[in-house]
């Protein structure tokens, strides 16, 4: 590898739109105002649950200012994010199924206006029993909020058996077994959502918007305005955050598109910050309850993980949500009989969704504090305890997920030795503490969402006789840093400066299809096509450019915006000279790149969610102060090493690595998504109890602690030149460490989140009693379990196939349909 | 079609904003964030709950940060606005900007023009502000994506920067 081949990945860089975002010029959804515009606000329902008996919005129609008036009767189709939950209408059309549920749409000339006609609809509610919670719904099941899912209002049952357990349990020396509970939170960018629709002059339908997804959204418009997806142009505008609350196709999207189209006319809606929290689709609240047997030495000999899940009113990404709680158990110790059985609920809140980290970040933390405790039963330090059971490179998994590298050993070796573990764990004064936790997250989802042969990514090069270069892909800027990238691969490869290329990204009508900003993908699969695609263009330009300097082109370098000899560096032109060199020979020059996952070896049903080209691994100490007079808990300080694979842009992913930090330590200590109970007289509707930012609580620069940074590069073969993802997985061990810290700080086990002080001192006061110095649940229902799927591992002579694989439903195979 | 009386620019203020004389009519019920955003054609000042709770939409009023969704417009006359637009210098960008690009203080990008503004009083009044200092100063607004450390880092990076330039233009 020569010296100029990597001096632009893994320099710290600005980011290619740092200078737009530094000078606020950064066009978000909300800043898109067209000529003749209209707004849109959306009626909400103020039942959690309610048969909708009679719109009249007559007079909503008469107010000046009113142009239209939609209903769910002009939306009639059902769409969701995944072919098995199309259980979502734009506008509710027999029932609503949350206090927030939109039920009509008023589109006039000015925000104000619509807002004011809102009051002028009237709607008749008939009102119905109400689901709060998982408990609650797995014991009623009338009313069903859904007409769909398992049984009464179990939405989806899961279960697997990836080897003998029992005999797993019976040859361990301890059994431990325990219950946690994860609560619910929301994303909370600080973007509110807004989409700006409008008919261009073409007769087709142009949408602006803020979303992580604009493949899917332009999938989902398609469907419920039964329009041919070549008429209808997804713009993704730079989020102003996503963290997952931007990936589902969103009814207010689906509204002003309509609108557009109905009145020839831009419309622009933007939620309020309360329509934010309803839209929600953040982290379920899961109880757990997680048994694992080991040996003396702290090895695994089984683990069984059962979750019981709180999806809110809809599916959105719940049945992928559901898997993923127990997908990614065995993919950071080696955990060689694994048993998982997964249950969502549908209950009359907001819907629940993907969250930064996606249904793993609850069994992680139950699964990590289960570790401390396992390690002080044995008597072996924790950290030492994870160094052995860390799972080997390249290894296929008990529930076949294959792994990359594994730098997981080094991240704990790096926090052990910068927290000074060994000198402090134990034996720092009462009050004060230090936990370790680990994790592991997917570098994207080995699957899309609609099971199709086609790329998960794809990136076209133009290549300009001026030197400059445009590429063009579908990935969609959330802050994570895409389009930085982007450029950088395509300069790194052709050898030009940054800020000679041009990214074009998010627009299906410019840009080839990347599924979008989720699953930690990015980097990885958008990398690998723009990798592709570069190559592509420099051997077009080195055939052209060799000839010319007489050398054979396997001796051409493209460094420094010139391509030269590497044996005689000062024969060489210019790389604008080049491209011109190739287009004379070639004609214009344009290439593509695109990339699939490899296919997994996971071939049971089920086996499609946790696969992944590659996996990060993160570890982190968190170091904690107790009052324990009052449980106030404040974190100091957080040490985390990150296994990246290799740094594309080191300042971007430190920074990713922090904000994870950051919003861990927010899930960790105060965010929660509660709801309460209105009085009898106030209709018993079951409300969100804090949807604004002041009451839920988020760390301000106040709360932030310092953080040392640790980069673990061990390149990955699979990842553009080495990288893995950074954006999800450093945030997973922060919860767990922050629960250990506390245990060693005062030794109360607060086995849930948020760790509030109220908490610690109702633990602090179960010690003082002489009890089991504990916060948490206690118990976890009985559910009727479907027969698992039995899988066995590789090592008991599996394949990768159930042995009792069921028939699939004709409805999965229909899932494989591009466009129907 | 006549219009609710409330949505007449029947509101007119003189201020000065961003080192010019201006003035804008607008309907007397808006706030400086709406005035700013939709009369002034400034997209540059952010809103992220318009009740004075994220501080996204922190603007300077006579030197001091406001939110200016909690701001009517009409309190505005005479006084002295800066938006981010006003920020840089002849195309050139002041060095909060260049370190906020440079150095990862800036992720989505959403709430930054607050934070730069905030940071901006902050420089004004203290040009050499501790760690503390630059916390207490930026408490006011919520970044999701950065964890606030790269934003310190670049309010103390342009505070060598600005005492650096100082010097040579001494």
């Amino acid at each position: 590898m020569s010296q100029h081949e990597h001096r632009i990945i893994g320099t710290p860089r600005r980011r290619v739109d740092g200078r737009a975002k530094a000078l606020g010029q950064t066009r978000f959804a909300d800043d898109i105002v067209l000529p003749r515009m209209l707004h849109c606000k959306l009626l909400r329902s103020p039942h959690p649950h309610a048969r909708i008996v009679r719109i009249d919005a007559s007079r909503a129609l008469a107010r000046p200012g009113v142009h239209l008036v939609l209903t769910g009767r002009d939306l009639p189709i059902e769409y969701g994010i995944l072919p098995v939950s199309q259980d979502e209408q734009a506008l509710c059309l027999d029932k609503v199924r949350f206090v927030g549920d939109p039920v009509a749409a008023v589109i006039a000339r000015e925000e104000l206006i619509a807002f004011e006609a809102l009051d002028d609809i009237v709607v008749e509610y008939e009102p119905l029993a109400t689901i709060s919670d998982p408990d609650e719904g797995l014991r009623v099941a009338t009313p069903r909020i859904h007409e769909y899912g398992e049984e009464g209002n179990i939405h989806k049952r899961v279960a697997f058996a990836f080897g003998d357990t029992d005999a797993g349990f019976a040859e361990a020396d301890h059994v431990f077994e325990d219950t946690f509970f994860y609560q619910g939170n929301t994303h909370l960018a600080i973007e509110q959502h807004a989409s700006v629709a409008a008919v261009d002059p073409d007769g087709k339908l142009c949408i602006w918007s803020s979303t992580q997804t604009p493949h899917y959204l332009h999938r989902a418009l398609a469907k419920v305005l039964a329009m041919s997806p070549a008429h209808i142009r997804v713009i993704a505008t730079p989020n102003g955050g996503g963290f997952g609350g931007k990936s589902d196709p969103f009814n207010h999207e689906i509204v002003v598109s309509k609108a557009a189209i109905v009145l020839g006319r831009p419309v622009k809606i933007c939620l309020t910050r309360e329509e934010v929290f309803y839209c929600h689709r953040g982290r379920h609240p899961v109880l757990m309850r997680i048994k694992t047997g080991v040996k003396k030495d702290g090895s695994i000999t089984a683990m069984h993980l059962q979750t019981l899940i709180d999806g809110g009113a809809y599916g959105s990404y719940g049945v992928a949500s559901t898997f993923y709680t127990g997908a990614l158990q065995t993919v950071t110790y080696r955990v060689p009989r694994y048993r998982f059985e997964g249950c969502r609920v549908f209950t009359n809140k907001p819907p629940c969704g993907p969250k930064r980290g996606h249904g793993t970040p609850q069994p992680r933390f139950g699964q990590e504090i289960q570790l401390d405790k396992i390690a002080e039963k044995l008597a072996i330090d924790p950290a030492e305890l994870r160094l052995r059971i860390v799972e080997s490179p390249n290894a296929v998994t008990a529930n076949y997920m294959r792994l990359g590298t594994i730098g997981l050993a080094e991240c704990i070796r790096r926090v052990v030795e910068r927290s000074e573990w060994k000198t402090r764990y134990r034996r720092l004064p009462e009050g004060r503490g230090i936990g370790i936790a680990c994790s592991s997250y997917l570098s994207g989802a080995g699957l899309p969402i609609y099971w199709n042969a086609m790329p998960h990514s794809g990136v076209q090069l133009k290549l300009d006789r001026g030197g400059g270069v445009t590429v063009f892909c579908g990935a969609t800027e959330i802050g994570q840093g895409s389009d930085d990238v982007l450029v950088a691969c395509i300069a790194q490869i052709l050898g030009i400066d940054p800020f000679d290329v041009r990214a074009v990204t998010g627009d299906t009508d410019l840009t080839p299809v990347d599924l979008g900003s989720y699953s930690s993908r990015v980097t990885l699969m958008m990398g690998n096509a723009a990798i592709q695609a570069a190559e592509r263009a420099r051997e077009q330009l080195a055939a052209a450019v060799a000839p010319h300097l007489e050398i054979p082109p396997t001796r051409l370098v493209f460094a420094g915006g010139r391509v030269f000899d590497t044996e005689d560096p000062a024969a060489g032109i210019s790389f604008r000279e080049a491209v011109c060199l190739a287009e004379a020979r070639f004609g214009t020059i344009g290439t593509v790149g695109s990339y699939t996952p490899p296919a997994s070896p996971a071939r049971y049903k089920g086996g499609g969610v946790g696969p992944s080209p590659t996996y990060s691994y993160s570890a982190a100490v968190v170091e904690v102060e107790v009052d324990p007079t009052t449980g106030w808990l404040t974190v100091p300080r957080v040490w985390i090493a990150h296994d990246i694979g290799r740094a594309l842009n080191p300042t971007l992913v430190r920074g990713q690595v922090e904000g994870s930090v950051y919003m861990a330590l927010g899930e960790a200590l105060m965010e929660e998504q509660t709801f309460r109970r209105l009085p009898n007289k106030l209709s018993k509707a079951l409300v969100h109890k804090f949807p604004s930012m002041l009451e839920y609580k988020s760390p301000t620069t106040l709360d932030m602690p310092e953080v040392f940074t640790d980069l673990i590069e061990d390149p990955d073969p699979r990842g553009p030149f080495g990288a893995k993802e950074v954006g999800q997985g450093p945030l997973l061990p922060i919860m767990p460490a922050v629960a250990n810290a506390v245990y060693d700080a005062i030794g109360v086990r607060i086995d849930e989140v948020p760790i509030t002080p109220e908490k610690i001192v109702k633990a602090l006061d179960e010690k003082r009693a002489g009890r089991t110095p504990r916060y948490g649940p206690s118990a976890f229902p009985e559910i009727a379990w479907p027969e698992a799927l039995r899988v066995p591992p590789p090592w008991e002579g599996g394949d990768g196939h159930a042995v009792n694989d069921p028939p699939r439903p004709r409805s999965a195979k229909k899932s494989k349909v591009i466009h129907t | 079609m006549t219009l609710p009386i409330e949505s007449k620019k029947s509101a007119h203020i003189t201020l000065r904003l961003n080192g010019e004389a201006a003035e804008t009519s607008f309907a007397p019920y808006k706030t400086l964030l709406e005035v700013l955003r939709e009369d002034l054609g400034l997209m540059g000042t952010k809103h992220g709950c318009e009740l004075g709770e994220c501080g996204a939409c922190a603007v300077l009023v006579d030197g001091e940060p406001m939110l200016s969704c909690l701001l009517l417009g009409l309190e505005c006359e005479g006084r002295d606005v800066v938006t981010v637009e006003g920020l840089d210098h002849e195309g050139r960008l002041h060095p909060l900007q260049e370190a906020f690009a440079d150095l990862g203080a800036t992720q989505c990008g959403y709430c930054t023009p607050a934070f730069l503004l905030t940071a901006k009083a902050l420089l004004d009044r203290d040009p050499d502000p501790s760690r503390d200092a630059i916390r207490e100063a930026l408490s006011g607004a919520l970044c999701r994506c950065t964890g606030y450390l790269q934003i310190f880092e670049a309010v103390e990076a342009a505070v060598v920067k600005i005492a650096a330039d100082k010097k040579v233009s001494r």
